[in-house]
């Protein structure tokens, strides 16, 4: 094993070992890229679905959402979570990373993997969607790309599983690993599966396009590509939970409400989270409806309980430590008073409540097995999963950035205005903008369709005017929230390249503790918030039961109205 | 000052939990359970249910079963395509194809009958999304679907295809008569 | 994947349910079975056994 070096932040007292954090800035500004490139895209969706609009053509527009789709839910994030884990284990534990040397087979496999999917999109013959689904068949190139990518960050999960081995045998912590480090190890889990289960159906796939194996099933390609498909965006729960616990301790000392619960309720996660891959199976032929049932409950909802859980201790950590610094008239001085100006707070708090709120709710109630029959392939899937997925995680890696920049950058924020407003701007669009995407597809407009008015169509089918309205307003808020978007890059791009140059801190040979009292310690202790009441907290929580009760009823009842089906 | 933290305590599993945060965990998992049994109430007593009845099938076979119902009760023909117009026998079969790019034939039903309604693709996967009702069905190629509908209201019905099966997706658009 | 012998004192203590967190090798395992199970063995056996069309 080759020898490292540990540089010692001074702002932060993290420890970085030199090797793992180059490889955190790299990973870091690949998935930055490629979301650069599916902003690009996005802006060509979102103004084609804009009714008095229609920029692209309709082959130009499949090919643009494709590359849309891989290049946010697969490049972006996952790229961005290779960072997370490096950053969790070897930082975090303050050790050294295991096997350097592998990481790097994992950024380059990714990358590369990245650029041939890329490519074989953007050459035209391979406008199969995110998901494609066979029998359509996109270029043999395409699912090389996809292949190279789900190994490339396999090997990454086990540098992550490595370096808690190394963390261990070198004691560089005592009991047990930092909740912070627990969520991440818990998205890594999350990962395994979900990149075996991607490797499982794209491998014969890939074969397929290559004339070896003769025919791939419909239906069990289906089945086996949503394990890859909806538990990677499973993987951006538990990372996007942990992101939150990170920020809340770091910018506001906060520790979570109780260790347990926090962690029991990842535990759930861990054993539950990847059922709901049978989410997008609910409206199939031929899975049985026990299957159905208990997949789409995450086995009897436990893991919506999880996620309930979270939503209330991390909101409840935040306040005990308000309180404690005096922050205490009423019920929400403590969230007035919080640190609205900092867009690494302001960011992961609007991540929060949009994820809650609209992410979350309505995810449960497109998951439920009838009701979503009201729902599949229409545009409230892509507004459901646009508030998790953006609202919810990116923004959350958003803020994270933010917090980064002098860290791990060692630069100053350029544009500090710009960053400051952008949580808002991003957050803000994208919550009106997920609410009126869901409101169309509520109406029953498709997602993934070109034309709403059917041009050369038989016969005619108009929908309701609020359908174009509400399409309407996804023009105007998406392209809102791609400008919010450009905001984040212009932010983080400019201060890479000139932001202040910030001092690179002590470099030493050997692994040291935690100093007390700074940021790294606050981001790592455990044990529990000393006994505070929360009760804004409460109340937030009961308000996000009662939105989730009634809103719950509502689709049954619009459920009990339609045909009779059996 | 919060920063100025208690040393971590190795056994952390021990520490009491706040009594809010109890509430907060019954609570959830009170919901929890509901939202679980609802699914299987409305298996016993709910009216819209999706069948599980499905069988695995092939292009011919199911073309022929298809085109012989369409042969045999066909009562007009529609749009300069020469769609057939085919009425329904109520509490029998009804066969619809989904194809590139057309949902086929036109069917023609009763208000408060129940059909079987056979569902198949011939190529790729599409949708069957029932407009303005809004009942959407995944129909995935080389499997046959058979689904118990009972239209509830009177009027014409799209049948809007919305999976995404190549650029001519946006004009597959099929129609249903209630009557 | 003991991890018991890395701390001094009162490990004893530790409760089961505190060790199973602690054992991250473990915890993969689950992560990795549970849904294998559940979810894929048990979808294949469904698709496997829809009848052929008459
Ligand atoms: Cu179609």
């Amino acid at each position: 094993m080759s020898e490292t070096t540990y540089r010692i932040c001074p702002r932060s007292g993290m420890q970085f070992d030199t090797k793992a954090e180059k490889l955190m800035r790299w990973n870091a500004v690949a998935g930055v890229l490629a979301l650069l490139v599916g902003g690009i895209m996005a802006l060509g969706v979102i103004l084609t679905r804009w009714p008095s609009v229609k920029l692209l053509d309709a082959e130009t527009f499949y090919l643009v959402l494709t590359a849309h789709g891989v290049d946010m839910l697969l490049v972006w994030i996952i790229f961005f979570e290779m960072a997370v884990l490096y950053f969790t284990s070897s930082t975090l534990l303050r050790c050294r990373l295991a096997t350097p040397g592998w990481a790097w087979v994992q950024f380059w496999l990714m990358a590369i993997g990245a650029v041939i999917g890329n490519v074989a999109i953007l050459s035209g013959n391979s406008s199969v969607m995110f998901t494609s689904y066979a029998p359509m068949q996109a270029s043999h190139w395409f699912y090389l790309g996809i292949i190279l990518f789900a190994v490339g960050a396999l090997i990454g999960c086990f540098v992550f599983m490595g370096t808690l081995v190394v963390a261990q045998r070198d004691k560089t912590y005592e009991g047990s690993i930092p909740l912070v480090t627990f969520g991440a190890l818990t998205a890594c889990i999350i990962a395994i599966f979900t990149l075996l289960q991607g490797a499982a159906i794209l491998v014969p796939t890939w074969l397929w396009s290559l004339g070896v194996v003769k025919e791939i099933d419909a239906l069990a390609y289906r089945m086996m590509w949503w394990g890859l498909g909806h538990s990677s965006q499973q993987i951006n729960v538990a990372a996007h939970v942990a992101v939150w616990y990170l920020i809340a301790g770091v910018v506001l000392g906060a520790k979570p409400l109780s260790e347990k619960v926090s962690r029991m309720a990842y535990f759930m996660y861990i054993l539950f989270l990847q059922l709901a891959s049978a989410h997008h199976l609910l409206s199939d032929p031929g899975m049985s409806s026990e299957w159905k049932v208990l997949n789409t409950s995450y086995f009897m909802y436990f893991a919506v309980m999880a996620s309930m859980i979270h939503g209330f201790t991390v909101p409840g950590a935040i306040e005990a430590a308000q309180r404690k610094k005096g922050f205490t008239n009423g019920m929400f001085e403590w969230l007035r008073k919080a640190p609205w100006g900092n867009p690494v707070f302001s960011g992961m708090f609007i991540s929060l409540v949009s994820f809650g709120f609209i992410g979350g709710i309505t995810g449960v109630v497109l998951g439920t097995e009838q009701l979503n029959m009201l729902m599949h392939n229409t545009f409230y899937v892509p507004g459901h999963f646009h508030a998790t997925v953006v609202s919810g995680t990116t923004l959350a890696f958003m803020s994270l950035t933010y917090l980064l920049i002098p860290i791990l950058f060692k630069r100053e924020i350029a544009f500090p205005k710009m960053a400051q407003a952008q949580p808002f701007v991003f957050g803000g669009s994208m919550a009106v903008l997920t609410v009126v995407m869901m409101g169309a597809g509520t109406l029953g407009v498709s997602r993934r369709h070109w034309d709403m008015a059917f041009s050369g169509a038989p016969f005619q089918y108009e929908w309701p005017g609020a359908a174009y309205l509400m399409m309407g307003m996804t023009g105007f808020f998406g392209v809102l929230a791609c400008i919010g978007g450009a905001m984040f890059l212009i932010v983080t791009v400019g201060s890479l390249l000139i932001g202040k140059k910030l001092d690179d801190g002590q470099i030493s040979a050997t692994c040291t503790p935690h100093p007390k009292g700074s940021v790294s310690d606050r981001a790592t202790a455990h044990g529990d918030a000393e006994h505070v009441a929360v009760p804004g907290t409460v109340a937030l929580a009961m308000l996000l039961l009662a939105t989730f009760v009634l809103y719950y009823f509502v689709n049954w009842k619009y459920l009990s109205e339609v045909w009779g089906l059996s | 000052m919060s920063a100025l933290l208690p040393p971590s305590q190795r056994n952390w599993f021990k520490q009491p939990i706040d009594k809010m945060e109890w509430l907060w965990i019954g609570l959830a998992f009170v919901w929890g359970m509901i939202l679980f049994f609802m699914m299987i109430y409305w298996h016993i007593n709910g009216k819209q249910n999706l069948s599980n009845e499905t069988y695995k099938s092939t292009r011919e076979m199911y073309s022929a079963k298809a085109e012989k119902w369409v042969a045999e009760n066909t009562v007009r023909k529609e749009t300069e395509r020469e769609i057939p117009v085919v009425k329904a026998k109520p509490g029998e079969d009804v066969y619809l194809i989904a194809r590139l790019w057309e949902w086929w034939p036109i069917v023609e039903m009763e208000k408060g009958q129940t059909y079987r309604v056979h569902l198949y693709s011939m190529d790729y996967n599409h949708g069957f999304s029932l407009q303005p009702t809004n009942i959407n069905i995944q129909v995935v190629p080389g499997y046959e679907h058979v689904v118990k509908m009972t239209p509830n209201q009177a009027g014409t019905f799209a049948i809007v295809c919305n999976e995404f099966c190549g650029i001519g997706h946006h004009s597959m658009l099929g129609r249903i008569y209630v009557k | 994947m003991a991890q018991d012998d890395n701390t001094a004192q009162g490990d004893n203590d530790i409760p089961l349910m505190q060790k199973i967190l602690d054992n991250h090798f473990l915890l993969l395992f689950l992560g990795v079975t549970i849904p294998a199970v559940l979810y894929t063995v048990w979808g294949i056996v469904d698709i496997m056994s829809i009848p052929l069309a008459k």
